[in-house]
């Protein structure tokens, strides 16, 4: 492995895992999409910072990012304060209006500069290393790696500092408020950050990678646990397995970088979706097969329970009635008998289907729930 | 430029005719389409199955070579269903919400679009050049097969629309109710999912991916300020939309470095802008003037009472009460000089000497009447 | 039920009942929420079905409109299948089931009521408008038919709903919680216009949540709590027994003090089954 590939994968690692931090609590406050409309309302602020400073290497650009984030986040409240526009609304229109306008600054007065649309949207995690920072004469490294350590840092410091604040408001901010933790604040801290990952990310990754660590790996831990810290470390290690897999997929098929490590992403998500122990697709179909056939036999009992006694009800127990009576074809009926059977549930006498005392007991405790 | 040469260019020049006239199918079906989306809160699914679009675009071409607009446009449909297939099935089966899932589904699928373009970019012929228009619209390479493709699957949808006009408001209203009148609901939600999937692919080509959520989600909110009626709201949202889309067309060819889809993406947000601030009923100026009308109305009022107050403890309603007493009546009103003028304006009350007032008659009869009023709604 | 000769089910004595239903058992994720439930529904009656929270009631009305596929048992409306007796069958939805921000009037709301009849494709006509004012007359509303739905209260709602029904022109009415949330005038309105109906010999079956006005509005009831509990005509069912059973203990104000108690304590006969 050479320094640059080492170094474009240590990037990577550092943006999954800055993202998946301040992804887990959008997921987890259904403000997802916010990351695909911050990630672009940033533009603007970049633009108009590098109109400032015109200097594309300048932090004010992070700085100014961040205000376009929250400029965003304002807007769309404001709007949703109207009660005219739904919220699902407001978001739609704002953040593409907030990119148009960067789009057109761009086109009208930086055309000859490389702020390219492209970049902002796909970055090129490729270029990366060879930006890179010397202090004294010594090369340190890419300048990336610097950026989103501090940003990382920062994240890390922050959810170190506020975990029960941002938890609490994360699920009642009713409460939270009540407490005198200030939820409203807590949102737009937590916005900031997303918008400060996002521009500090965007230049190695571009922007719909952002979207992507943000989402996919905390989304995966969403389906593997519970606890609220181990999804933490779950999508940090899973976002850097995306970032690290990505990149060699992209070295061997020569493509985009940060697309196939958004790929991967989708990858390891689609895999946990199907086969995670409790919550994958296959997990749950093999439940409800399981419970259907448990389900069916308790039907049963309970339906000869309820009709055992009477005497113009008996032929209701005939093996051959079963099936009229539970909308069961031949097949399936036949298959839950024996099972219920087996499970000396019943027992078969002259083709009358009686109920044992086990499942007397079932049928019992079934309908007494 | 005048606005006649203008006119002139749009019918003789084929790239502005060709641009405005593809603007404009685009506009006015995604205002219509995007109106359901927007009433059934699905808002950002426009957003969703715009990026989810890209790796079909790609894969169309690389099965077919082709880079014939159909041919990219089934291929961007056919991933927008696939993605939107993904996203309900995350939904019914996960305890992953609703943003979450459209979400992950629009930058997994994006980013596979981009491995797949920058595959492409490799191949010999180097023929990822007309693609890539798919991802930021660059709709002055609309060319009129483009433009003819477009508006003939718009028109097929709008059919569909007009066709199923009513069962379509039932499914977004009501839809229980719909299926309890025997229309089947399922079928009818996966028609008109299928009908937003073809108005946002194509729609692609001329703004891009990133924008398609504006002009899916813009015109509705706009058109919605202006009615209740949802059959004319839909019709306006179209409208606007196709104003928009030409509007954008026209001035972003007579500016010099200005794209066409952000400059549409502005228009359509000034629309909702003034549409917001001006409609009437909703509109927030009229809002805001019929708030401070009561305001003046009430503030008038209480002066009103004040007088019939001062001259029932009088005995007299003769006598002329002090402005200053007024005034300090409705200490932390204001506006009591205000509504005396407009008391007087209405001979509801009139001024003795400089400085104090009384009732007439008729203003008497009518706070008399207020107070019973008021005291019959407690 | 009889048997014919070779030994099927007939269930054409379902005619009589304008509701009739067979074990039906509907589950959810295999939770139980209705558990082989047979029901008689007489037509020409005027039924409450009450019981406690997550019982089952609204899923009950789903699955008779086929609106759920239950997990066992059968429906018979006049002793036909559903799906052939769609027609004869109105419904009330709750009234939070719907957005009322969306963008329709009164009249467009009622005239949903006739979409059924109208069919596909067709557009609604000018006696399906007359229908439906005439239905908005009925329910008070004729003023505020073009009136934007969001600007009605609670009451004036689920007399749009109400409307909608009527207009269905329906034998058996199925409402879920009609009396949910709105003022007493409306409430007189809808409980006239329910017995107006069951004069004319319609059926009307209504989820409802108040105990107290059982024995005032309605004629015949159904306690239900996952399983049905009894029922049968007022008298003969709502009884603190059944109550009981239905509701879990938690029936205290049916106290003997309270008029509406020694109503129905006088007829107790604690050793009657359902």
């Amino acid at each position: 492995m050479t320094l640059a590939q080492f170094e474009i994968q240590l990037i990577g690692i550092l943006v999954a895992s800055a993202c998946a931090l301040t992804g887990i609590f959008l997921i987890l406050r259904r403000m997802a999409m916010m990351s695909d409309a911050i990630s672009h309302a940033i533009l603007l602020g970049i633009v108009l910072a590098f109109f400032v400073t015109k200097d594309l290497a300048s932090p004010f650009l992070i700085i100014a990012a961040a205000l376009s984030g929250i400029l965003m986040v304002s807007l769309v409240e404001l709007l949703n304060g109207t009660r005219l526009v739904r919220e699902d609304a407001s978001i739609g229109l704002v953040f593409p209006l907030l990119f148009s306008i960067g789009v057109i600054l761009i086109s009208r007065y930086a055309g000859n500069i490389h702020l390219d649309t492209d970049a902002v949207l796909l970055g090129e995690l490729a270029f990366a290393p060879f930006n890179r920072l010397s202090l004294f004469g010594y090369d340190l490294g890419p300048k990336s790696i610097y950026t989103i350590s501090t940003i990382l840092l920062l994240n890390i410091v922050f959810i170190f500092v506020f975990y029960k604040e941002i938890k609490l408001s994360t699920f009642d901010a009713g409460l939270a408020a009540s407490l005198g933790f200030a939820p409203g604040l807590l949102h737009y801290a937590l916005m900031s950050l997303v918008s400060i990952t996002a521009v500090g990310s965007f230049d190695a990754v571009g922007s719909i990678l952002v979207v992507a660590f943000m989402i996919a790996p905390p989304a995966t831990a969403y389906l593997l646990t519970d606890k609220l810290t181990r999804m933490i470390w779950i999508s940090v290690i899973i976002g850097s397995v995306s970032a690290v897999s990505g990149y060699w997929i992209a070295h061997f098929a020569d493509a985009s970088i940060a697309g196939s490590m958004a790929t991967m992403c989708g990858v390891l998500f689609l895999l946990t979706f199907l086969f995670s122990p409790y919550r994958g697709i296959i997990a749950i179909m093999h439940r409800r097969i399981q419970q259907k056939w448990e389900f069916a036999q308790i039907m049963l009992t309970v339906h000869l329970h309820q009709h055992q006694d009477l005497p113009e009800h008996s032929f209701e127990k005939k093996m051959n009635h079963c099936h009229i009576h539970m909308k069961w074809n031949e097949k399936f009926t036949q298959r839950v008998i024996k099972l219920a059977t087996e499970k000396n549930l019943i027992t078969e006498k002259n083709g009358y289907l009686y109920l044992t005392k086990q499942g007397a007991a079932t049928a019992e405790e079934a309908i007494t729930t | 430029m005048d606005l006649l040469s203008i006119l002139q260019d749009l019918v003789t020049d084929y790239t502005l005719r060709t641009v405005s006239l593809g603007a404009a199918v685009l506009g006015f079906v995604s205002g219509i389409l995007g109106s359901f989306a927007v009433l059934r809160k699905q808002s950002l699914l426009g957003d969703a199955i715009s990026h989810a679009a890209l790796p079909g675009i790609a894969l169309a071409f690389l099965l077919t070579g082709s880079k014939a607009p159909l041919t990219l446009i089934l291929g961007a449909a056919i991933a927008g269903w696939i993605g939107t297939l993904f996203i309900i099935s995350i939904i019914n089966n996960t305890p992953i919400k609703e943003d979450t899932a459209l979400g992950l589904v629009l930058s997994v699928f994006f980013g596979f679009g981009l491995v797949l373009l920058t595959f492409i970019q490799k191949l010999p012929n180097a023929s990822q050049a007309g693609l890539d228009k798919f991802l930021f619209g660059q709709a002055a390479t609309l060319m009129e097969r483009d433009v003819v493709t477009m508006t003939v699957l718009g028109s097929i949808s709008l059919f569909f629309v007009l066709l199923f006009w009513k069962e379509f408001k039932l499914l977004c209203f009501n839809a229980d109710f719909g299926d309890s009148q025997g229309f089947r609901m399922s079928l009818l939600n996966i028609l008109l999912t299928s009908l937003i999937v073809i108005a946002i692919v194509i729609g692609l080509q001329t703004v891009g991916v990133v924008l398609m959520s504006a002009m899916v989600v813009a015109p509705a909110a706009a058109a919605r300020q202006w009615t209740d009626r949802m059959g004319f709201m839909v019709f306006l949202a179209g409208v606007f939309g196709a104003i928009a889309g030409v509007t954008g067309a026209i001035i972003s060819s007579i500016t010099p470095r200005l794209p066409t889809g952000p400059t549409i993406v502005i228009v359509i947000s000034g629309i909702v802008l003034f549409s917001l601030l001006f409609a009437p009923n909703r509109g927030l100026i009229w809002s805001w003037v019929r708030k401070r009308r009561n305001n003046r109305r009430l503030q008038v009022d209480a002066v009103l009472g004040d007088l019939y107050i001062l001259a029932t403890q009088h005995g007299n309603i003769e006598h002329g009460h002090s402005i200053t007493v007024l005034r300090t009546m409705s200490m932390g009103h204001g506006g009591t000089d205000g509504s005396l003028k407009e008391l007087e304006l209405q001979q509801l009350a009139r001024r003795i000497d400089s400085d104090k007032w009384t009732l007439t008659s008729k203003g008497y009869a009518k706070a008399e009447n207020m107070i019973i009023n008021d005291r019959d709604d407690e | 039920m009889t048997k014919t000769s070779n030994g099927a089910i007939d269930s054409n004595q379902g005619d009589k009942f304008a509701i009739k239903l067979e074990d039906i058992t509907m589950a959810y994720r295999d939770k139980p929420v209705l558990w082989d439930i047979d029901l008689e529904v007489p037509s020409g009656v005027l039924m409450a079905i009450v019981g406690p929270n997550g019982a089952g009631k609204t899923t009950l009305i789903k699955v008779i409109m086929n609106l759920e596929s239950p997990a066992a048992g059968r429906v018979f409306i006049f002793g036909k299948p559903y799906q052939v007796q769609r027609k004869l069958v109105g419904y009330v939805p709750q009234r939070n089931s719907v957005d009322w921000d969306f963008p329709t009037t009164v009249l467009d709301v009622v005239m949903m009521g006739r979409y059924g009849a109208i069919g596909w494709f067709k557009r609604p006509g000018k006696k399906d408008k007359n229908l439906a004012i005439e239905a908005l007359h009925k329910l008070g509303m004729a003023d505020f038919k073009n009136r934007q739905i969001r600007q009605l209260s609670g009451g004036q709602q689920q007399r749009v709903f109400l409307a909608r029904a009527l207009v269905q022109n329906a034998q058996i009415y199925l409402m879920d919680e009609p009396f949910q949330g709105v003022d007493a005038t409306t409430e007189r309105a809808i409980i006239d216009l329910l017995q107006e109906l069951r004069e004319s010999g319609k059926t009307v079956v209504v989820i409802h949540h108040d105990l107290q006005t059982v024995p005032e509005y309605f004629d015949w009831v159904t306690l239900l709590n996952v399983r049905k509990i009894a029922s049968g005509p007022i008298a003969d069912v709502f009884t603190d027994k059944n109550l009981r059973l239905a509701y879990g203990g938690r029936v205290g104000f049916l106290s003997p003090h309270s008029h509406v108690g020694k109503e129905f304590t006088s007829n107790l006969n604690p050793d009657k089954e359902n």
